[in-house]
C-alpha cells in the first residue's frame, strides 16, 4: 500500500522548455491505475473511449507552440501525476498548487475531479469527463472543461435525427449507474428536439437462454415500429455488435452505428488532417475524441500565456477564461460562462467516415448556434457559476 | 493526295495555334489530380489536364511560359508548358508542400511545407533543396517582398507571421497577427503587408519597415455572425488601391479600399467563397468556392457575379493565363 501510494505521488515530470521570465506550470493529474487505458480496453478501439493517456495531447500542443512560446517570450512546463484513489488526486491538487502551478489539467472520474476542483483555487481544465453532472450540480466556478458533456453528444445526435426525419426511436440501454445517467441525457435530447421515444427498454450481455429478452437483439428490436434504435452503452461491447442485427431495417445510433463526438481521425476539413498527422507522429496511434480534448487543453495554456506573456497566475486565469481557442474545427471556440463547457461543433460518425456536423443546418440559436448543443444559459443548472 | 494532307495540317495547326493563345483560367481541385481549365470568353469548362496529387497552390513562372502547381501528396510541383498545355516535368518540393512564391530573380522558390513545419528553399534550375527553416506549424502563405530580401509565412497554428531575411536563412521577427493567418498580399509599393486571419474575421497590416501590425481591418457581414466570416483568399490591384478578400463561410467577397483602410462593396459569392484571382485587366475577379465545388466570376466594376461555374472536387486556387 504503501509503495503504491509512492508510486502514485511519483511525478513523472518533464520541463519542456528552461525557466524562461515567465513560465506557467501546469500539473495534469491522471488515474495511477487507469482501467480504460488496459491493453484489451484499448485494442477494442470503442468510439468515444479514450485511444491512450491525456498526456500524449497536452504536449503536442505544447511542443508545437514553440514558435508562439517564443515569439511571447515565456514558457509552458508541464508535470503528470498518476493517482491511485480520489484523496490521492486531491492531494496531489494541492500539492501542486503548493508548489507553483498554475494551472491544474484533470482526466479522471466525475468525484475525484469535483473533489480537485474543490480542493484548489486554481483553474482545472477537465480534459477527459463528459459527466454532466460536473456542468450542472456539481460545477464550480474554477472547473472547465474541454471534453463535450454527455448532453451535448446527445443533441448533436438528436439533431441528425431531426435533419433525416427518423422522428420515431427506441431506446436500448446497458445496465451501469453511467447507462442509466446517460439514457436520461439520450431521453432529453429527445424531448428538447421533438422526437418521439417509442419504447425504452433495459439489455444485458448475456448468452443465457433464460435472459434472452435482454440480450437478444432481435427480440429487443422486434414488435415496435421505429426509424433509427439508439443505443446507450457505455462499455460498448453490445452496441458495437447491434447495427445490422436489428428487427427492422433501422439505422443504430449512440455508442455504435452513427455516434457524436468531439474529433475524428477521419475528419478531413479545417487542417484536421494536419493534426491528426502530427498526432499519430508523436503518439503512434490514431488521435481519439479525449486526444483532441487533451490537445485543446494544452492549446488553452499556451493561449493563455501569450495572452498575458508576464503573467501572474491571476493573469493567466482570466486568460484561460477569456480566450477564444483553434481547434481546427473551423471556428472559434471559447467557454460558455455559465457552465465552463467548451463550445464546440461535434463531429457525426460511424468510426470509419465523419458523415456530418452538429449543429446541423438549420437549427437556430438568438446568439450562437454551437449553444443548441447542452445546457444553455436560462436553464441555470450551475449555481457556483450564476 | 499529297496537298490536300497539307493544307489540312497547316489548317490544324492554324486552328491550335489560335485555341492556345486564347486566354484560358486553371483551376486546381485537392480531390481531383486534376486541373480544370475554363474559357474565360464563354465562362464554362473547356476540360481538365491530369496533374499530380492534391493539387493546390499554383503560380506562374517568372517566364510567364510555365505554369507550376503545387501537389500535396507528389511532394512536388508539376511544370506545366502554357503553349502545348501539357506537364513538362516534375520540381520537388519536400513533404507535403502548400503554397509557394518566387524570388523577384526567378532562381530561387520558397514553399511552405505544411506537415513539417517548414519553409524550403528551392534552386529551380537544379530543383536542389537549398535551405529550410522551421516555422510554426501548419505553415501556408507564402510572399517575398518585392526588393527580394524577405520572405514572409504564416503559421496557422501559431498565428504568427514568420519575417524570414532570404540570405541568412534567419527568422528576423514573428509577427503575431491574428488567429489562423492564411494568405498575403502587398499593398503600398510593398511598405504594407495584408494578412487574413481566418478565425478572426480580420486582416491584419503590417508595416513592413518594422514588422509591427499597424491595422486590424474587421469584417462584418449583414444576416452572418461573427464566427462564420472565415476570410482566407487576398487579391490587390497592381496600383495598390483595391483589395479583395474572400469571406469564407460568410460566403462573401469583400471589396476593400486599400488606403482608407474600408469595406467598399460585398458582392455574395459560393459556398466557403476563399482563394480569389484577378485577370491581367483587374476587371474580373475568379472566387474559389471550397464547399460547393465551384467558381464564381465576378464583375469588379460592377461588384456583381456574371456566372458561378462548376469545377472540381474541393477547388482550391484560380490562374487566369492571358
Amino acid at each position: 500500500m504503501k509503495l503504491r501510494a509512492a508510486l502514485a505521488a511519483l511525478a513523472v515530470g518533464a520541463v519542456l522548455l528552461p525557466a524562461a521570465a515567465a513560465t506557467l506550470r501546469a500539473t495534469l493529474i491522471v488515474p495511477a491505475d487507469d482501467a480504460r487505458l488496459e491493453r484489451t480496453r484499448l485494442e477494442r478501439a470503442y468510439l468515444g473511449h479514450p485511444g491512450g493517456p491525456a498526456r500524449d495531447g497536452v504536449q503536442l500542443a505544447l511542443d508545437e507552440a514553440r514558435f508562439e512560446l517564443d515569439a511571447a517570450g515565456s514558457a509552458v512546463a508541464l508535470d503528470s501525476v498518476g493517482a491511485a484513489t480520489l484523496d490521492a488526486a486531491r492531494a496531489a491538487a494541492q500539492q501542486a498548487e503548493k508548489a507553483g502551478a498554475a494551472v491544474l489539467l484533470t482526466d479522471l472520474p466525475a468525484d475525484w475531479t469535483r473533489s480537485v476542483a474543490e480542493a484548489v483555487k486554481l483553474p482545472v481544465l477537465n480534459v477527459g469527463n463528459a459527466a454532466d453532472a460536473l456542468r450542472q450540480a456539481d460545477c464550480r466556478a474554477n472547473l472547465w472543461h474541454l471534453l463535450p458533456s454527455e448532453r451535448m453528444r446527445a443533441d448533436a445526435l438528436a439533431q441528425a435525427l431531426v435533419a433525416r426525419r427518423w422522428s420515431n426511436v427506441l431506446l436500448l440501454s446497458g445496465p451501469s449507474a453511467s447507462d442509466a445517467t446517460r439514457a436520461a441525457a439520450a431521453q432529453a435530447a429527445l424531448k428538447r428536439y421533438g422526437l418521439k421515444l417509442v419504447a425504452s427498454k433495459p439489455f444485458k450481455l448475456s448468452a443465457d437462454p433464460r435472459e434472452r429478452e435482454l440480450a437478444n437483439p432481435l427480440l429487443l428490436t422486434g414488435g415496435a415500429a421505429y426509424d433509427a434504435v439508439w443505443v446507450v452503452d457505455s462499455d460498448g461491447e453490445f452496441a458495437r455488435a447491434l447495427p445490422y442485427r436489428t428487427a427492422l431495417p433501422r439505422p443504430v445510433v449512440g455508442d455504435a452505428g452513427l455516434t457524436a463526438l468531439a474529433w475524428h481521425a477521419q475528419f478531413e476539413r479545417f487542417g484536421a488532417p494536419q493534426v491528426v498527422r502530427r498526432f499519430a507522429k508523436a503518439a503512434q496511434r490514431p488521435m481519439t475524441a479525449h486526444d483532441w480534448a487533451a490537445w485543446v487543453g494544452g492549446r488553452a495554456l499556451v493561449a493563455a500565456v501569450v495572452a498575458a506573456p508576464k503573467g501572474p497566475a491571476v493573469a493567466w486565469a482570466k486568460a484561460l477564461a477569456g480566450n477564444d481557442l483553434d481547434g481546427s474545427k473551423g471556428v472559434t471556440l471559447s467557454f460558455r460562462a455559465w457552465d465552463g463547457q467548451l463550445r464546440q461543433p461535434l463531429l457525426l460518425t460511424d468510426g470509419q467516415a465523419v458523415v456530418g456536423s452538429a449543429p446541423v443546418d438549420g437549427i437556430l440559436h438568438p446568439r450562437n448556434a454551437l449553444d443548441t448543443l447542452g445546457a444553455d444559459a436560462p436553464e441555470r443548472l450551475c449555481k457556483a457559476r450564476s | 493526295m499529297n496537298k490536300p494532307c497539307c493544307i489540312a495540317l497547316a489548317a490544324l495547326a492554324l486552328l491550335a495555334g489560335h485555341a492556345l493563345a486564347a486566354p484560358v483560367v486553371y483551376i486546381s481541385s485537392e480531390k481531383d489530380n486534376a486541373l480544370t481549365l475554363v474559357d474565360p470568353a464563354t465562362l464554362t469548362v473547356q476540360g481538365t489536364l491530369a496533374t499530380c496529387k492534391r493539387p493546390r497552390h499554383m503560380q506562374l513562372m517568372p517566364d510567364g511560359k510555365r505554369l507550376l502547381v503545387a501537389c500535396g501528396e507528389s511532394h512536388a510541383a508539376d511544370i506545366i508548358d502554357l503553349a502545348t498545355r501539357q506537364s513538362v516535368g516534375r520540381l520537388p518540393l519536400g513533404d507535403d508542400p502548400e503554397a509557394f512564391d518566387i524570388a523577384p530573380d526567378g532562381k530561387t522558390l520558397f514553399v511552405s511545407n505544411e506537415d513539417e513545419g517548414t519553409l524550403s528553399y528551392i534552386d529551380i534550375a537544379s530543383g536542389k533543396a537549398l535551405k529550410s527553416v522551421a516555422v510554426g506549424k501548419e505553415p501556408e502563405g507564402v510572399k517575398v517582398a518585392p526588393d527580394g530580401k524577405t520572405v514572409y509565412v504564416t503559421s496557422e497554428v501559431a498565428g504568427l507571421v514568420h519575417a524570414i531575411d532570404i540570405a541568412t536563412a534567419k527568422v528576423v521577427k514573428n509577427i503575431k497577427v491574428g488567429k489562423r493567418p492564411r494568405r498575403m498580399a502587398f499593398a503600398a509599393d510593398g511598405a504594407e503587408l495584408w494578412v487574413t486571419n481566418e478565425l478572426d474575421a480580420s486582416v491584419s497590416i503590417v508595416a513592413t519597415k518594422d514588422h509591427s501590425v499597424v491595422h486590424t481591418l474587421r469584417f462584418e457581414v449583414p444576416g452572418a455572425r461573427a464566427a462564420d466570416i472565415t476570410p482566407v483568399g487576398i487579391a490587390i490591384t497592381r496600383d495598390g488601391a483595391r483589395a479583395f478578400v474572400g469571406l469564407g463561410r460568410a460566403n462573401h467577397v469583400a471589396f476593400v479600399d486599400v488606403r482608407a483602410r474600408k469595406v467598399t462593396q460585398l458582392v455574395l459569392a459560393g459556398k466557403r467563397a476563399w482563394n480569389v484571382s484577378l485577370d491581367k485587366a483587374e476587371a474580373r475577379l475568379y472566387v474559389i468556392n471550397g464547399l460547393s465545388d465551384d467558381m464564381t466570376v465576378i464583375d469588379v466594376a460592377a461588384a456583381k457575379a456574371l456566372k458561378t461555374v462548376p469545377v472540381g472536387r474541393v477547388p482550391y486556387q484560380a490562374v487566369v493565363v492571358e
